[in-house]
């Protein structure tokens, strides 16, 4: 294990004692940021990575939140089980609407993709299924329990919610040296070089798009546990505006980059809280300037050189062919 | 049938509206590549500076109510398009030869910066206004009785967008705009001023999307902070309805999307009003990305 390594156990480490240091409301606050910080990483495969203009991630954590509430106050099935449900059904979602759009590009993925969030929101607003309650949304969702250990304080969801981004980043990690990461960054360089030469680009844009969702729909879950009560509000298209923003602002790409820009747009407003309502003001004035000054975003990923061996179809290294 | 009239010139008169609020859209994106996700926001200042106006200044009081109504929109157009300018100078002018993403992340901060200074001035409240401006008479019009007001706004709408149509097609400036918009490099080299090309489309987008949030205030009586981020998205449905970077495109889709609207709603359902625009935009741009006016940019998708 190398130097850099170490040093990010290290800080792991240290953030892990936070909770001991900082009295529940900042402990809460800290638990929205990883909420977040999750979220957007599954959004930057999509928009980071493939770099196809999503901005409707938000429908497939409502997925998420809504199929765990579901579960839990209808069936009563224990919430954290309902995960792996919830990460599905998003995913099948995903897969059903972005199955005619995969082809859309740039801006008007976007749209659509907006389209689809709000579709989704007034969708649950009207009690589709029955099963949404309408406006009021759900509420009375179990607290959640691991191996008996019932979660109920902050710091509890503390260690839930930072131990499943730890997850999150270790895989989101690995997956972007492997061989569909890499895919998909040639496909966000340049996508008509990439098709060139045998890259299936719509199955990669579909399978970045319906991973994406799975994970934003476990998040959702976790969402749900925390809260215990969710309604259409939660889901609404500014929720898609601040992962959207988290990702561009943070570096498209970067994992690093990503965890930055959660902590800045959902905990740095929380410091701020005294100015209630001129915070949102500035807000929005900061992502103006934020753009104007640092494009990139504040850690955009090292250039780095593609090895494109493997991706293409029909051309395999001869260790895969063997 | 009489039903089916009366939601066709609802959905017209509301139409108008989006084809308004569609033509921002359609410059911008025309010439800069650009969704401005703030223009919604500048259709609600709109609405609520011709408020401000109408009450602090009483001016259908001094010059009766269709020359009050008619300076009031006056003044309305030119504090909007003096915003829609500095907004384009402060958050977009910066970038533009930076990735089309940051210039989205720009347009939605400004969007959330106005949507809240308008919270702060005025209050998170639904506003009213004075319901007595215009007259509620109702015309008969083949046999039915039509709101007046609904004809005053529909014609007001399709005036302002002759005037703009006229403007583009006929007029030097109009000529420079649409060169800029097919191409900025090569409209550069034959001595246009590209700057002041978009800064023009600033100015007239937003003087337009301002004029339709008067509109609104006039027509429904109630106004919110928030309501401009709705009427934008369906105003740039309309303007991918009828495909984007075209202005007749825009004015037959805002039009058509008012009618589609109100007639999915009585016969469909009301509760589903607000999806109705966003299946319309998923459906026509996998039928027919390009829009239904739309050929010009068949290269963008």
């Amino acid at each position: 294990m190398n130097r850099r390594y170490a040093m990010y156990m290290v800080a792991a480490a240290a953030f892990a004692t936070m909770p001991a240091f900082i009295n529940p409301y900042w402990t809460d606050v800290l638990n929205t940021v990883g909420l977040y910080a999750v979220l957007a990483l599954s959004l930057n495969i999509i928009l980071g990575h493939a770099g196809m203009f999503h901005m409707g991630h938000a429908a497939f954590y409502a997925v998420g939140a809504y199929t765990t509430a579901v579960l839990n106050v209808t069936f009563h099935v224990p919430v954290l089980w309902a995960m792996p449900a919830a990460g599905v059904l998003a995913a099948l979602f995903a897969l059903v609407v972005a199955r005619p759009i995969i082809h859309l590009r740039g801006d008007y993925l976007l749209i659509v993709t907006i389209g689809i969030v709000e579709i989704v929101r007034i969708a649950l607003v009207n009690n589709i299924f029955d099963m949404t309650g309408g406006a009021n949304g759900i509420f009375g969702i179990a607290r959640p329990e691991l191996f008996g250990f019932k979660i109920r304080k902050p710091v509890h969801f503390f260690y839930l919610i930072w131990g499943f981004c730890a997850v999150t980043i270790l895989l989101f990690h690995w997956l972007e040296n492997s061989r569909f990461g890499r895919a998909l960054n040639y496909i966000r360089e340049d996508e008509v070089a990439a098709e060139g030469s045998g890259v299936n680009t719509a199955a990669y844009k579909l399978g970045a798009f319906v991973l994406g969702a799975f994970w934003a729909g476990m998040a959702g879950t976790l969402f749900a546990a925390k809260m215990t009560i969710i309604s259409p509000e939660s889901f609404s298209f500014w929720e898609s505006v601040v992962m959207f923003t988290i990702v561009i602002l943070g570096g498209m790409g970067s994992i690093r980059g990503v965890l930055l820009g959660a902590f800045l747009i959902v905990g740095l407003p929380e410091v701020f809280r005294e100015l209630a309502s001129a915070r949102m003001l500035v807000f929005g004035a900061a992502m103006v300037a934020m753009m104007i000054f640092r494009t990139q975003g504040l850690l955009p990923p090292a250039p780095r050189h593609y090895d494109l061996r493997g991706i293409m179809s029909g051309t395999q290294t001869r260790e895969e062919r063997a | 049938m009489e039903e089916f009239f009366q939601q066709l010139t609802n959905g017209l008169a509301v139409g108008g509206i989006y084809a308004l609020i569609a033509l921002g859209y359609t410059m911008v994106y025309g010439v800069l590549k650009l969704i401005n996700f703030a223009h919604g926001d500048l259709f609600t200042i709109g609405a609520y500076l011709g408020l401000t106006l109408l009450t602090s200044m009483g001016l259908t009081g001094h010059l009766g109510a269709v020359a009050g109504v008619l300076v009031l929109a006056v003044m309305v157009q030119v504090l909007v398009a003096i915003i829609g300018y500095l907004l384009e100078r402060v958050a977009y002018r910066p970038l533009r030869q930076s990735p089309r993403l940051s210039a989205v992340v720009s347009a939605l901060g400004a969007s959330i910066f106005f949507q809240n200074a308008v919270m702060l001035i005025y209050g998170a409240r639904f506003q009213v206004y004075p319901h007595d401006i215009l007259p509620s008479a109702t015309v008969s019009l083949l046999g039915l009785d039509v709101p007046l007001v609904r004809i005053l706004m529909f014609l007001t709408s399709v005036v302002l967008m002759l005037g703009l149509y006229f403007f583009i097609q006929k007029t030097r400036t109009g000529t420079a705009i649409r060169a800029a918009a097919i191409d900025q490099g090569a409209a550069k080299l034959m001595g246009i001023n590209v700057n002041r090309v978009v800064s023009l489309v600033f100015l007239i987008g937003p003087a337009l999307g301002g004029a339709a949030g008067l509109m609104v205030g006039l027509y429904y009586g109630q106004i919110n902070f928030t309501m401009g981020w709705v009427y934008g998205l369906k105003a740039f449905t309309a303007a991918i309805l009828g495909g984007i970077g075209n202005i007749p495109g825009a004015m037959v889709g805002g039009l058509l999307l008012g009618v589609i609207e109100a007639l999915g709603a009585a016969y469909i359902s009301i509760a589903w009003k607000d999806a109705i625009a966003f299946f319309v935009l998923i459906i026509i741009l996998i039928i027919r990305p390009t829009g239904l006016l739309g050929e010009r940019v068949a290269d963008k998708i």
